[in-house]
């Protein structure tokens, strides 16, 4: 036996409960839950967390991550973790939220807790699609995707096109950190991780509002493998939705 | 509970939001819309002197949602709002009620439906009293009629929400919110500002089990099972239903009325007993729950019933329910959009008396 020789080089993080999720075969949200849980334990969070989950695939988000939790009404994360923020200060606050969750019937409060600077930090997970409710489109849905709800493809003259979160709030005046990262492909992953760390330590240093977008497959929705997912992410969604970071001024010293 | 000697001449709205400073409220979620601006005004600089935060929120949807975030983590919270606002904020308000998070909410009930208008009215009886929101709960609900009782209750609100671990509604109107009057402001003593130690989110700090404030119940039977546990919170309020009964003991008829009305009713009820008439008042001062059991007991007494409301009959319906089998109410209606006065009143109470 070479037990003796053996090193464990990767493990579940200590905030990511061993349990298996409800998610479908080929879906990222297990990818970034694990980011989130690494973080959470390398920057020594978990016990100061107040997390607010929302309505989509995440909502259950509160079954996989060991942090205190309050689930929001559809939408209103963003508006949830200001009360949360504003009453405990010291504490962690971080939102996770879809694409529909964030862009669509939660664009006020996702607007209005970014340019109040909220001191907290926002997971944004775009796949673009209603995943929970069974395939609707979205909107981050791109032109000429089918969905159950634009069965002949996203129309832009009937339906607008699909937003870019990630650079409109990078526009607004209390953001210190704005990026967009991928969950396909090892590379990607680890960058994203990247821009997730940077907007939590906005959030601790008091520089204010970090947002993260993650592109995520959902091949159920798609109706593809998931190795299809992945390259549909590749293909499709990031040359519509670029990575990379937005607005970073964590450097400057920060905002008031 | 010290009384302090000091009389203040406040409005409704400013006695509120002193009660709530008094109760030690510490998060505060506004947005302008009238007759309860004076609240959101006060609390922005009052509060925050006294080491609380306020903000004021893109809508009335995100300041009833902020309320849930602060109140989750047990911190004395709330807003205020009107009418139309107080539409928007059901949702959060649906999210409190399942989630069992304490809040204080006010609504100074203004003209509707719609934009209706800016001035008194009682057209939200149903609407605080029902569960404005979706789904299958209520929350407590107190129907202040004086400046004073405004700033009493609002300190017994924070109370009772804690207690109860419920949304606690306030429900006033233009004429109490913008009405000033002389109050006596009282401290009240020993209140637990960590009053959620048991369930509040405040992260899993020396490694306890972390919390979960949610509604959202999917495994089979969680949810009967939830429904069950709220109701039994609801039906165990039935004895905290308080009421004012004026002249009542010898009275032939029983005028019905909350809040303002109450109050205008009042003084329609005094110049009828000094002419001799035999009538009194019945003032619910908690609307939900409602004092049922003491205006059933009116009704074994023989008297008989007028509910006067400035809404087109809503509160009826519970007067109704309270009396059923023994009595009923006639019911006068006063407009939304028209200013009632105690004169108004007397006709429609003299033709009752005489049973007309």
């Amino acid at each position: 036996m070479s037990e003796m020789n053996e090193k464990l080089v990767f493990d579940k993080p200590e905030s990511v409960i061993d349990r298996a999720t409800h998610y479908c075969p080929g879906c990222h949200h297990g990818i970034a839950h694990r980011l989130v849980g690494e973080l959470l334990d390398e920057m020594n969070l978990a016990e100061k967390t107040l997390m607010t989950t929302s309505i989509g695939c995440s909502v259950f988000l509160y079954n996989y991550l060991n942090v205190d939790a309050v689930e929001a009404p559809h939408g209103r994360a963003p508006a949830v973790a200001t009360g949360v923020k504003r009453a405990r200060p010291d504490h962690f606050v971080f939102t996770y939220q879809g694409d529909g969750d964030l862009a669509s019937i939660g664009m006020a409060e996702i607007m209005h807790a970014a340019n109040r600077g909220e001191k907290m930090s926002v997971v944004f997970v775009n796949n673009t699609v209603y995943g929970m409710t069974g395939g609707q489109m979205a909107p981050t849905t791109l032109i000429g995707q089918k969905t159950t709800t634009s069965p002949a493809g996203r129309c832009q003259a009937t339906q607008g096109s699909p937003i870019r979160m990630s650079e409109i709030i990078a526009s607004l005046g209390g953001v210190a950190y704005a990026a967009r990262g991928s969950l396909d492909c090892v590379k990607n992953i680890r960058a994203a991780k990247k821009h997730l760390r940077k907007a939590f330590e906005c959030q601790i240093n008091g520089t204010g509002f970090g947002f993260v977008e993650l592109l995520s497959g959902c091949p159920t929705n798609w109706k593809m493998t998931p190795i299809q997912a992945n390259e549909r992410i590749q293909t499709e969604m990031i040359p519509y939705f670029p990575l990379g970071v937005f607005k970073d001024i964590s450097e400057e010293g920060g905002i008031c | 509970m010290t009384k302090q000697p000091e009389r203040i001449f406040v409005k409704g709205n400013e006695a509120i939001a002193r009660g709530a400073l008094a109760a030690k409220c510490k998060c505060f979620f506004g947005y302008p819309i009238t007759p309860q601006n004076d609240i959101p005004e006060f609390m922005s600089t009052e509060m925050v002197k006294a080491g609380g935060d306020f903000v004021q929120a893109e809508s009335e949807v995100a300041a009833a949602n902020m309320l849930l975030g602060a109140a989750a983590t047990g911190i004395r919270s709330m807003t205020s709002s009107s009418s139309p606002g107080m539409s928007l904020k059901q949702e959060a308000i649906s999210y409190m009620a399942g989630s069992e998070v304490p809040a204080v909410i006010v609504n100074m009930n203004r003209g509707g439906p719609g934009l209706g208008d800016i001035g008194p009215a009682q057209g939200d009886y149903y609407q605080s009293t029902r569960g404005g929101g979706h789904g299958d709960y209520r929350h407590f609900t107190f129907g202040p009629g004086t400046v004073q009782e405004a700033y009493d209750l609002t300190i017994r609100a924070f109370d009772i929400a804690f207690e109860h671990r419920t949304p606690v509604l306030i429900l006033g109107d233009a004429i109490l919110g913008q009405m000033k009057e002389p109050i006596t402001p009282w401290e009240p003593e020993n209140i637990d500002e960590e009053g959620g130690k048991d369930w509040a989110i405040t992260g899993r700090t020396g490694g306890r089990e972390k919390r979960l404030i949610k509604s959202l119940f999917l495994a089979e039977g969680e949810l009967a099972g939830q429904n069950r546990h709220l109701q039994a919170k609801y039906d165990s309020w039935v004895d905290l239903a308080e009421c004012e009964q004026f002249e009542t003991e010898d009275a032939d008829l029983i005028i019905c009325a909350y809040g303002s009305i109450g109050r205008i009713a009042k003084s329609a009820v005094r110049k009828f007993r000094k002419e001799g008439k035999k009538v009194g008042l019945f003032r619910p001062i908690t609307l939900y729950p409602f004092p049922s059991a003491e205006l059933k007991a009116l009704a074994e007494q023989g008297k008989r019933f007028l509910t006067i409301e400035h809404n087109l009959g809503q509160m009826v319906d519970d007067v109704r329910l309270a009396i059923r089998t023994i009595s009923d109410s006639e019911f006068f209606p006063i407009y939304p959009g028209n200013l009632p006065t105690p004169d108004e009143l007397e006709e429609p109470i003299l033709k009752c008396l005489e049973g007309k």
